[in-house]
């Protein structure tokens, strides 16, 4: 039966398919629906772990007592998972283990768009890229196989447009899981210096072994067309390609790792000129010109920046693009902001008021970053804010400075890889106010459970961990609760939070509201009170705009009752007394 | 038939993916291909959302180049605005008139232009506005806006109208299933 979904489903159906046993990852766009998918196709035991290094851990562990595994996570996620992945590589598998990753180029909801391609040149093991949902999931089969084969694990890359991007699928007969043996073998787990320089040796000969498998498997095929411009492509930019130019040669690589260097240069031979077409870095150009191949086009014409399109391709061979009416400028833009009714609001509508240095994280509340709040001042990776504020608070001691950092990060960012930021404070007597804004959830991905939500992705009853009991195990003496939702308890709390000298941790546990669908009676204005101050405006709160007012006179605030979640920021905002819950609450 | 590109604009919420689905599910079972892509992810929270819906023998891309839409949906008008030019020359847009304002206007940062209309008549003569949230509230409920503005378009698919009522019933929950065709019916009036 065909039907139509999206890559992430794709590899979710595969898996089951497949003979999957052991899935495990971390919730990142654009990886996030694929585990969401396999729990509810229900075929196969999946779980979400608290990050991507233990992801990857728990399925080398599936794999070692031989059920086949897959983990999944974003580009960045890798980097956190890297450490087991770079020792993955020399002690193998024993069933078929793929690491799924699925990059964000152009980064739509990424801090960074780093090429996973060199994570697998880089660990020299396989990765497949699928370029569109068939085949997504026609490499999940594939993958294991591979796996199995050549005793290694695979990575199986996918991009925002084939995560995210729908089409049609038909699905193969289902391979039932086989359960293998669950042997003890010391010299292929165990990496101690002595059976590590064995493998390595071992890993040299497979990438060998897998670069004579590149030159014939069905992964990898040729498309003869008008032999003048012949392009090499892979992932999504092959459906670029083919867009543009329909009729041209191409090599398509759904290996894009290793790559079949005689195939390359019989292909290279029979066209007229060579192009290479790849999202982001110069992965395939670099090595094609590295064998003495000539590259006519290439990362001179197309961008290492951004996605591909069809009209950057043409313009790449020196073709007309597309013509179209230019976009209007001079819009007010749309950017993402806090939902109506989110906690996270409160908080920084205080924290913009103190003007404190923010050390942020990953989650809806980076949004704080945006004007009007512009309340944060860092972001660079998960848990950072913590060892960030840890290591600026250093700094201020030594230079005599007596402002304290703000850390602020979410529950699931927490758990991530905050609590060893938190532990390393408390040890070396750091001193910088932590606010955990715990909501329940792992918002910004969609609100996916976690340690801290009562629920685990199969949605049955799981461990709750306690957020403030962890924090005074880890040797913070200072832990209170936050009500982000009251500004003046929220103001006062921050304020003894940077008084008190040493580490200072403040719990908000206010539910995120869309994930628990969390509605309140809707704020309303009084006209007659409203003085166009605009006080409330700071909360930026896309519920609130001005009315049309009469020549001469000042616009007044009104609340769109549609969108009004009734979280009273503005309420408390304004000092006019003109806003009101419509329930009568103070 | 060459590919029929479709553009559905929007505010994260509205309901944008599944107008999408409706007309992909339709295309698939109209015995075409199709490819359909949105960006998620930072975009649900209130930001501007991009989907695209590509119908034909065989798709390749899914994403759809400016100068190149048949049909531009957008569920704003702000929106309509800021995707205009995605339009191919005679392309057809149909937009919602109810405006909502982005984060930038409720915080005071920008100014929605009151002109948004006259702007768009200007680059699209033949654009045709409705009122998409008064026709679902008529249908019963404010969130069928997307049903609505599916619709609108109806008659320049190229799908039956028929099959695409089957896959409004089909992921309509089961309360949903009337109201959503109302919807559709009120859109297709429009």
């Amino acid at each position: 039966m065909k039907k139509i979904i999206s890559g992430n489903e794709a590899i979710a159906l595969s898996f089951g398919d497949s003979g999957g046993v052991f899935g495990s990852g971390y919730p990142g766009t654009p990886s996030t629906e694929t585990l969401e998918e396999v729990a509810r196709l229900g075929v196969v035991y999946c779980e979400w772990a608290p990050n991507e290094k233990v992801a990857l851990e728990s399925a080398i562990g599936a794999s070692i007592a031989g059920g086949r595994a897959l983990a999944t996570m974003k580009h960045v996620g890798v980097n956190v998972a890297a450490d087991a992945l770079l020792t993955l590589n020399h002690t193998g598998v024993n069933a078929g283990l793929i690491l799924m990753v699925a990059d964000d180029p152009g980064m739509h909801s990424s801090q960074n768009e780093q090429d996973s391609r060199n994570y697998a040149k880089f660990a020299k093991i396989p990765m497949l890229d699928p370029s569109n949902s068939q085949e997504a999931y026609d490499y999940v089969r594939d993958g294991f196989e591979i796996s199995e084969q050549f005793d290694t694990p695979v990575m199986l890359r996918t991009t925002t447009r084939i995560s995210h991007a729908k089409g049609v699928v038909e699905q193969k007969e289902k391979i039932e899981p086989k359960i293998g043996p669950w042997v003890k073998d010391v010299p292929k787990y165990v990496m101690l210096p002595n059976y590590g320089k064995i493998k390595h040796v071992e890993i040299e000969a497979r990438l060998l072994k897998l670069q004579e498998f590149a030159e014939n498997t069905h992964l990898n095929r040729l498309e003869m067309g008008d032999m003048s411009l012949g392009i090499i492509t892979s992932g999504v930019a092959y459906q670029h390609v083919k867009e543009a130019y329909p009729n041209a040669s191409i090599l398509k690589l759904g290996l894009a790792h290793p790559l079949p260097e005689n195939k390359i240069r019989e292909f290279a031979g029979l066209v007229g000129r060579l192009m290479i077409v790849e999202e982001l870095d110069a992965i395939f150009e670099e090595q094609i010109r590295a064998m003495g191949i000539r590259v006519d086009i290439g990362k001179d014409k197309i961008p290492l920046c951004g996605e591909v399109n069809a009209d950057i391709i043409r313009a790449a061979v020196g073709d007309a693009p597309v013509e179209s009416m230019a976009p209007i400028t001079a819009l007010p833009q749309r950017p993402p902001i806090f939902c109506p009714g989110c906690a996270h609001r409160g908080l920084f509508s205080i924290l913009s008021k103190l003007k404190v240095f923010v050390s942020g994280d990953i989650g809806c509340y980076t949004l704080g970053a945006l004007p009007p709040m512009s309340a944060m001042h860092s972001t660079i990776c998960m848990g950072a804010s913590i060892s960030a504020a840890h290591g600026m608070a250093k700094v201020n001691e030594i230079a005599g400075r007596t402002d304290k950092p703000v850390a602020v990060i979410g529950d699931s960012t927490f758990f991530h890889s905050g609590i060893t930021g938190l532990l390393s404070m408390a040890y070396n007597k750091g001193n910088a106010l932590v606010i955990i804004m715990d909501n329940r959830t792992t918002g910004m991905t969609g609100g996916q459970e976690n340690p801290g939500s009562g629920l685990d992705l199969l949605g049955e009853t799981a461990r709750q961990v306690d957020i403030a009991a962890l924090v005074k195990v880890l040797g913070i003496d200072n832990v209170a609760e936050l009500n982000a939702y009251n500004l003046a308890e929220t103001e006062a709390a921050i304020k003894k939070g940077l008084e008190t000298p040493g580490p200072y941790v403040l719990v908000d546990k206010n539910p995120c509201i869309l994930r628990y669908r969390i509605k309140q009676p809707v704020i309303a204005v009084d006209p007659e009170k409203c003085s166009g101050c605009r006080a409330c405006l700071k909360a930026a709160c896309v519920a609130l705009g001005l009315d049309a007012a009469a020549a001469g006179e000042k616009p007044k605030v009104q609340v769109d009752p549609n969108i009004c979640n009734g979280c009273g920021v503005c309420v408390q905002l304004c000092k006019f007394d003109a806003m009101s819950a419509t329930d009568g609450r103070q | 038939m060459g590919i029929f590109n479709i553009v559905i604009a929007g505010v994260g919420g509205q309901g944008v993916l599944l107008a999408s689905k409706v007309l992909a599910e339709s295309a698939l079972a109209s015995g075409m291909d199709v490819k359909q892509n949105e960006v998620h992810g930072m975009a649900q929270r209130g930001g501007s959302v991009i989907s695209f819906v590509r119908i034909g023998e065989e798709v390749f891309s899914p994403v759809v180049i400016p100068g190149t839409a048949d049909i531009l949906i957008s569920f704003e008008p702000l929106e309509a605005l800021r995707y205009i030019h995605y339009l191919k020359p005679g392309g057809m847009l149909v937009y919602n008139m109810v405006t909502i304002n982005p984060s930038t206007v409720a915080s005071g940062l920008a100014i929605y232009p009151a002109d948004v209309e006259e702007q768009i008549a200007k680059a699209c003569p033949d654009a045709h506005g409705i009122d998409a949230l008064s026709i679902a509230r008529e249908a019963g409920n404010a969130k069928a806006v997307n049903m609505v503005m599916v619709g609108a378009v109806m008659k320049k698919l190229p799908i039956n109208a028929e099959v695409v009522e089957g896959v409004v019933r089909a992921v309509s929950k089961d309360k949903g299933v009337d109201v959503n065709l109302r919807a559709l019916k009120g859109g297709t009036a429009a």
